[in-house]
Order: C-alpha cells, then sequence, then structure tokens
C-alpha cells in the first residue's frame, strides 16, 4: 500500500477554554472519497478548515500532498515557516464553501481564471482554455460570461468546483457543500463530486447528506463533541454502528 | 508597472510637484538680480488703493505711485495678490519686495516690518445714513454699532471709544450696506475709503469732524533696509517733481493735510478723473440685460476661477484617493506601528478645521523652513484633509466585504496581498463610490477656502465681481449657479460608474452607456 496523500494526527485546535478538537487522526488515500458526518458543532468545519490552513492548529500535524504542517503541543509560537508553508499547501488543495463565496464582481469566466493568472503567472489563453474545460467538466458551458448573480445556487456551486480545479488540486475539500441549496438542487453538485470521484480526485466532504455519504463514499468518519468516534466503511456504518453513539445519530435518517 | 498604476501615479503627481516647489524656490532666490520689483496688494473691494475697474483692469492711486517708484528704481512693477490678513504675513516670507495697501505706520507694525516715508497722510471719517444727527465727537457714539473694516486705525480708534459696539467687516461695501440697511449707526473708516465707496451713495452722509491722523507707508521687511532706503529716494523724487500731486489730484485725493505735509500748494493739479469714472459705476442701470452685460465683462475672472477650482479639486481629491486608500489599509490590515499613525493622522486631521490646517500649511511652515507655492499649499490642505474622511470610507468599504471573500482567495493559493488587490479592494472601490463622490461635491465647495492662500479661484472671483459692481446678490446666484454646473458631471460620472461596476445587473452585454438616463 502507498504512502497515503492526506495524514492527520493528534491534531488539537481549541478558541479560549473551548476544545473544538481534541486530538483527532486519520488518513485518506490516494482517490479516496471520504464524507464527514456529525451532529452540528461537533467540529467538523473546524476540522476542513485547519486541513486547508485558513485556521491555525494548536498542536498536532497535516500531511497534505506533501506539504506538512506540524506544532509541538505546548508549543507557543507558531514556526516561523507555518505561513509559507500553508500558502504551499494551498495551491495544492481546493476548497468548495457552504456559501460558494464566487466573486460577485467578476463573471464566472474571470472567477475561474483569476488565481492561475495571479498565483501560477499562466498566460491568459492558457488560463481561459483551461477555464472553459473546468466549467465543460460541471456542465456549466456556455455561462462563461455570466455574473454569479444571474445563476441559480446549484449552478453557482458547480463554477466554485469549477474555480477551485483550475489550480490543479492534488486533493479537494468542501465544507458543507450543498448545505446552501434548494433540495432540488442538491443532486447537480452532488453527481459533479462523483464525477471526480470516478477521475480519481481524492475528496474529503464534510456533510448532512446522508445518503450522498452512503453511496458515495470510500469511507465515512463520524465526528462527536471534538472527537472521531467511528472511522467506518460505509455499509458497515448504517448496518452495524460499532458505537453507540453513532447509532443514535444515524437513527433519525434511516 | 502594469500592476499599480495608481501608485505610478502618485508617484508621478510627487515628482511633479517637487519640481514645482523646486523652481518656486529657484524663483525667490534669483530675485535679489532680477529688475522686477514685486508689491503686494489686496484688491478686493479696494478703491481707490489698488482695485480692478469694470474693464477689469489693475488701478489706483497706489499702482500709479508704486509704478512711479519703479520707474525711478529702473525697475518693473509685478504685482502679488494677497488677501489682507495674508499682506505682512506674506512679506516675512520672502513672496514679494514690498506691500502698498493703505496700511497705517504705527510703532506696532513697526515691529514686524519696515516702513517707507508716508506717501499719503489722511484721518478717519464717520459716515451715517442721511438725516441722522450730527456727530461732533467718538464719545456721542456711546452704545452705538459702528462698523469698520478689520486692522485698521478706525478700529482701534473705536474700541478706545467706550461703549461703543464694534462690528469689524472684511470688506467697506459690506459696512456701507449696512449703514443703509439699518444694522449699523454709523461706519469710521479712512477718507479716501468713504470718499469712494460711501459719498457717491445718496443715502449716505459724512459727518463730523477729521477724527485722528494716519499716515499710509510701503512695508518691506525688517531685513532689507538698503530697499526702504531706495524707495524713500525713489518717493522723494515723485514728490519734487510733481508727480506724487498729479497721481493724487486725479484721483481727487489731493486734500489740504496733504498740502501742508508735503509744503506744496493746496489746489489740485489736475482735475479729479479718476474719482469721476469711479463714482459714474454707481448710476449704473440695474435692468437684468444691463447687469448680464456687466457679468459678462468679467467672464475670464469667472473662467479663471472656475480652472482654478477645478484643477485644484481634481488634483486634491486624486491625492485624498491615494492616501486615504492608503492610511485605510494602515488602519484595517496595518501591523502595530501602522495602524496606530493611520488612527492619529485621522483623529486630528478630522478634529482640526481645514482652514487653519491652510493657514499653518501656507504661513506656519515658512517658520521651520518649508515654503510652498499658493497652489500647492492649496492642494495638500485640500487633499491630506479629506485624505482622512477617504481613508473612514474605504475602511467602512474594506470592513463591508464579507469574510469569505478573502478566504475563498486564500483558499485558492493567493496571499493576502493578492486577495486585497485582485478581490477585496475591487469591490469595496465599487461600494464606496457613493460616499467618495459626495466628499468630491464637498471638496469642490471647500475648495473655496483657497482664497485664505491667495488663490483667486471662483469664491475669489465672487468677491472680486462683487466688489466691482457693487452686486453681492446678482452675482452670488450666478457664482452658485456656475458651482452647482461644474459638480454635475462628476456626479454622472460615478452614477455611470455604479452602474458600470454594479453586480446583480442581468444583461452584462449591454454596457450602459455614459448618458443613459441623463433625460430621465
Amino acid at each position: 500500500m502507498s504512502e497515503p496523500i492526506v495524514e492527520v494526527r493528534n491534531l488539537r485546535k481549541s478558541y479560549g477554554d473551548v476544545s473544538v478538537l481534541k486530538g483527532v487522526g486519520f488518513s485518506v488515500e490516494q482517490g479516496d472519497l471520504v464524507s464527514i458526518i456529525g451532529p452540528s458543532g461537533c467540529g467538523k468545519s473546524t476540522l476542513l478548515r485547519c486541513l486547508n490552513a485558513l485556521e491555525t492548529l494548536d498542536s498536532g500535524l497535516i500531511r497534505m500532498a506533501g506539504v506538512t504542517l506540524e506544532r509541538s503541543e505546548g508549543e507557543r509560537k507558531l514556526d516561523p515557516r507555518f505561513h509559507d508553508l500553508a500558502h504551499e499547501l494551498r495551491q495544492r488543495v481546493g476548497m468548495v464553501f457552504q456559501q460558494f463565496n464566487l466573486f460577485p464582481n467578476k463573471t464566472i469566466l474571470e472567477n475561474v481564471t483569476l488565481a492561475p493568472l495571479v498565483v501560477n503567472k499562466e498566460p491568459r489563453e492558457v488560463a481561459e482554455d483551461n477555464a472553459l474545460r473546468q466549467l465543460e467538466k460541471v456542465g456549466l458551458s456556455g455561462f462563461a460570461k455570466r455574473y454569479p448573480a444571474q445563476l441559480s445556487g446549484g449552478q453557482q456551486q458547480r463554477a466554485a468546483i469549477a474555480r477551485a480545479l483550475a489550480m490543479n488540486p492534488k486533493v479537494m475539500l468542501y465544507d458543507e457543500p450543498t448545505s446552501a441549496l434548494d433540495p432540488m438542487l442538491v443532486d447537480e453538485v452532488l453527481s459533479v463530486m462523483k464525477a471526480l470521484d470516478a477521475e480519481g480526485m481524492t475528496q474529503i466532504v464534510v456533510t448532512h447528506e446522508i445518503r450522498f455519504a452512503r453511496d458515495a463514499s470510500d469511507y465515512i468518519v463520524y465526528m462527536e463533541q471534538g472527537e472521531i468516534v467511528e472511522i467506518s466503511d460505509e455499509d458497515q456504518i448504517f448496518t452495524s454502528p460499532k458505537d453507540e453513539r453513532t447509532r443514535r445519530f444515524l437513527h433519525r435518517f434511516i | 508597472m502594469k500592476r499599480f498604476p495608481l501608485l505610478y501615479l502618485t508617484l508621478a503627481i510627487l515628482g511633479n510637484l517637487s519640481v514645482f516647489t523646486g523652481l518656486h524656490a529657484a524663483d525667490s532666490s534669483g530675485e535679489k538680480g532680477s529688475p522686477s520689483l514685486k508689491w503686494a496688494a489686496a484688491v478686493d473691494s479696494n478703491a481707490p488703493f489698488a482695485f480692478y475697474d469694470a474693464h477689469n483692469r489693475l488701478t489706483g492711486f497706489e499702482v500709479e505711485i508704486i509704478e512711479g517708484i519703479s520707474r525711478h528704481m529702473g525697475r518693473d512693477p509685478k504685482f502679488i495678490q494677497n488677501s489682507w490678513d495674508g499682506l505682512i504675513p506674506g512679506l516675512g516670507r520672502g513672496l514679494y519686495d514690498c506691500v502698498i495697501c493703505g496700511i497705517e505706520i504705527t510703532a506696532e507694525k513697526g515691529q514686524e516690518v519696515l516702513f517707507t516715508d508716508p506717501y499719503y497722510i489722511t484721518f478717519e471719517q464717520l459716515v451715517v445714513a442721511k438725516g441722522t444727527p450730527p456727530v461732533n465727537s467718538l464719545a456721542e457714539l456711546s452704545g452705538r454699532k459702528i462698523g469698520t473694516l478689520e486692522q485698521t486705525a478706525a478700529l482701534r480708534m473705536l474700541q478706545e471709544t467706550p461703549n461703543v459696539v464694534v462690528k469689524s467687516y472684511a470688506e467697506e461695501i459690506n459696512a456701507y450696506n449696512d449703514v443703509c440697511n439699518g444694522r449699523l449707526y454709523g461706519v469710521l473708516l479712512d477718507y479716501p475709503i468713504a470718499k469712494y465707496y460711501a459719498s457717491p451713495n445718496p443715502a449716505l452722509e459724512f459727518t463730523g469732524p477729521p477724527f485722528g491722523k494716519i499716515t499710509y507707508g510701503i512695508a518691506v521687511s525688517r531685513s532689507r533696509p538698503e530697499l526702504a532706503k531706495q524707495i524713500n529716494v525713489a518717493l522723494g523724487q515723485m514728490v519734487k517733481s510733481g508727480e506724487l500731486r498729479d497721481i493724487l489730484s486725479r484721483w481727487g485725493l489731493w486734500t489740504p493735510t496733504m498740502a501742508t505735509a508735503l509744503n506744496q500748494q493746496a489746489d489740485p493739479s489736475l482735475p479729479d478723473t479718476e474719482y469721476k469714472a469711479f463714482a459714474a459705476q454707481f448710476e449704473q442701470e440695474g435692468g437684468i440685460i444691463a447687469r448680464l452685460k456687466r457679468y459678462f465683462v468679467y467672464w475670464p475672472v469667472i473662467l479663471q476661477g472656475c480652472v482654478l477650482t477645478l484643477e485644484i479639486s481634481i488634483l486634491s481629491m486624486v491625492l485624498a484617493i491615494v492616501v486615504g486608500f492608503l492610511l485605510a489599509l494602515m488602519r484595517v490590515y496595518g501591523p502595530f506601528p501602522l495602524k496606530p499613525i493611520a488612527i492619529l493622522y485621522i483623529e486630528i486631521v478630522r478634529g482640526t478645521p481645514l482652514l487653519v490646517q491652510l493657514l499653518i500649511l501656507f504661513y506656519g511652515l515658512p517658520y521651520i523652513g518649508i515654503k510652498l507655492t499658493p497652489f500647492l499649499a492649496g492642494m495638500l490642505g485640500l487633499g491630506l484633509n479629506y485624505a482622512a474622511y477617504e481613508a473612514e470610507n474605504y475602511r467602512a468599504g474594506l470592513l463591508a466585504i464579507p469574510k469569505g471573500q478573502m478566504e475563498a482567495a486564500r483558499a485558492l493559493g493567493m496571499t493576502h496581498r493578492q486577495g486585497l488587490v485582485h478581490v477585496v479592494v475591487p469591490q469595496a472601490f465599487r461600494m464606496v463610490l457613493p460616499p467618495v463622490t459626495n466628499d468630491f461635491i464637498s471638496l469642490l465647495k471647500d475648495s473655496s477656502l483657497v482664497s485664505a492662500v491667495t488663490l483667486i479661484d471662483l469664491t475669489g472671483a465672487y468677491t472680486r465681481i462683487a466688489t466691482q459692481t457693487f452686486d453681492y446678490f446678482g452675482t452670488g446666484l450666478l457664482i452658485a449657479a456656475i458651482y452647482l454646473l461644474i459638480g454635475l458631471p462628476f456626479v454622472r460620472l460615478t452614477g455611470w460608474l455604479e452602474k458600470r461596476l454594479s453586480t446583480d445587473r442581468r444583461t452584462p452585454e449591454q454596457k450602459p452607456s455614459f448618458w443613459l438616463g441623463l433625460g430621465a
């Protein structure tokens, strides 16, 4: 078995006295789709934001796509190289937000090409050509010249996925990607993620879509109160959860 | 280069400014060898001393005297305009060689400047409304409201008289008008002023004896006694040759007092043609067409005023936008020393009056060796003042952009600075357009304060025209209308920009036209 592309060890994060992540650890193999589920406030969004270094970790280790962020317990100051490493890591990892966070003053095409132009200094023709291919992949050909406000929620979220893909990420992170969508629009976003899975993209999804987690995931991480309660094969967690807490949570969905 | 056009623009402007100051420094240092004699006066409402006549020509008995003096000295007279309050400070700043503007020779002023021999001797004249009982001494004015001008001998005399309520004015026309309006009991001013502004008015009359004795002298810097000596020699030659008597006669100012003082004949040597020409203006008809015709004579002054107002407003606004933007970035994102510096700057600049800031820049800085041209002082004063307000606009704009925008930018691999430049700032810019437009309109009007640093902007043009046509009402409406007109294109421009940058439009292919909706 090859080395995992994502590895998290003993990750801790607290805000003041509130401990949000109490020593979390898991790993993801290349090409896996992993769903993180759990009740609101269990720390799953914070975990995802730590993975992308949008939040700094208090202690522990994150290794993703070849970049390692590490901080030992009690170490008061951040490693001076932390921000450089975090910046490096974000260039290799794509992130999709619950509220899409498209740039409202730019067209869809401009949204998708901005980072390749600014960060990678790609020539405009190359960036635009690539952007059009990504838009095609998420089913938004013909929407390049529109502005975000002219698109439905599902289209906006697919545009946000295309924007992240344009940076050629090794791993994609999704923070409740369908929570802000009308139920009718959820499937068009999920099917894009399934298609990416089929292409071999490594994806980590924080979600409330239990059905999607069950159907599409290689395995599921169940979190509660800042801890990982159970990591399980998708069928097993629904048919015979090992932990009583998991059983109680999933009971409502089945 | 391409990525920060604004920054390069600023640098280019700053570069130019240093050229301006450089030129100015070179100009004043080369002044000694040059044959010109730079003289200053405040020319608004300043007949018969030095003023612009109905044909917009600089004239007056002081103009003729200084021209005569220059001729005798073999130098070219060069006129520099200043406000009355700024005349003496300007001398200290080396803006000009001398001041001739009806300045009374007093021991007090002698501490600040060097006076030449007197070129005119006169007295204070009391003017009241026609039909007022005669007044024989200042003591009789007890309890009365009496008007005069700032910084005059008359003001001092009134203040020394018990119980007189003194009102001091900037323009004599306004003082005399207030006698007609019943706001004042009378006006005490130098005889030449009373002769020119009060005696042609049938509603006013002279009363009482000549009060006091006033001698006018030319002021030069205390550091240049040799210049005062040269002027005295030239003045002596003009007295001897009868030139001075000729000038004063033509202006109707040759009085027995002068004849005695110079030991010459009491009767005028020439008819008072200049006085008659001036007084004729009071008899002009007041119809609308006649008024418009009179205003039309002044179109070069109005045009110059417009150009200066626009120039200084636009340049100040550019400066305010650039500096304000940097201040906002410092305040919102700056690390320790930058943030408190920005806050301190904003609080101090917002908390002190713009006029005081302008005066400090222009008259105060020379004490620490920094001399700015009037234009530069006006532009910097307005620009740096408005920068504080712009900074707060931008700060509001920056803070109003949702956090998710910067997070999305960073998640895409951008640095914090790239996120600011490409994502946050463009959106904040759109958001602050309305308040920034508002500030520009406000700045356009505040630019009228630059007349305090000797510039003749649109408001300066107003004062000049009003004091020459004796018409504050019609001229005021005209100038107000011009302010309104020159502000309008900028309101439209930003309205158009707002539409263009709007993010919720439904048809992106259709770019809004600049004129779109102008008629609606």
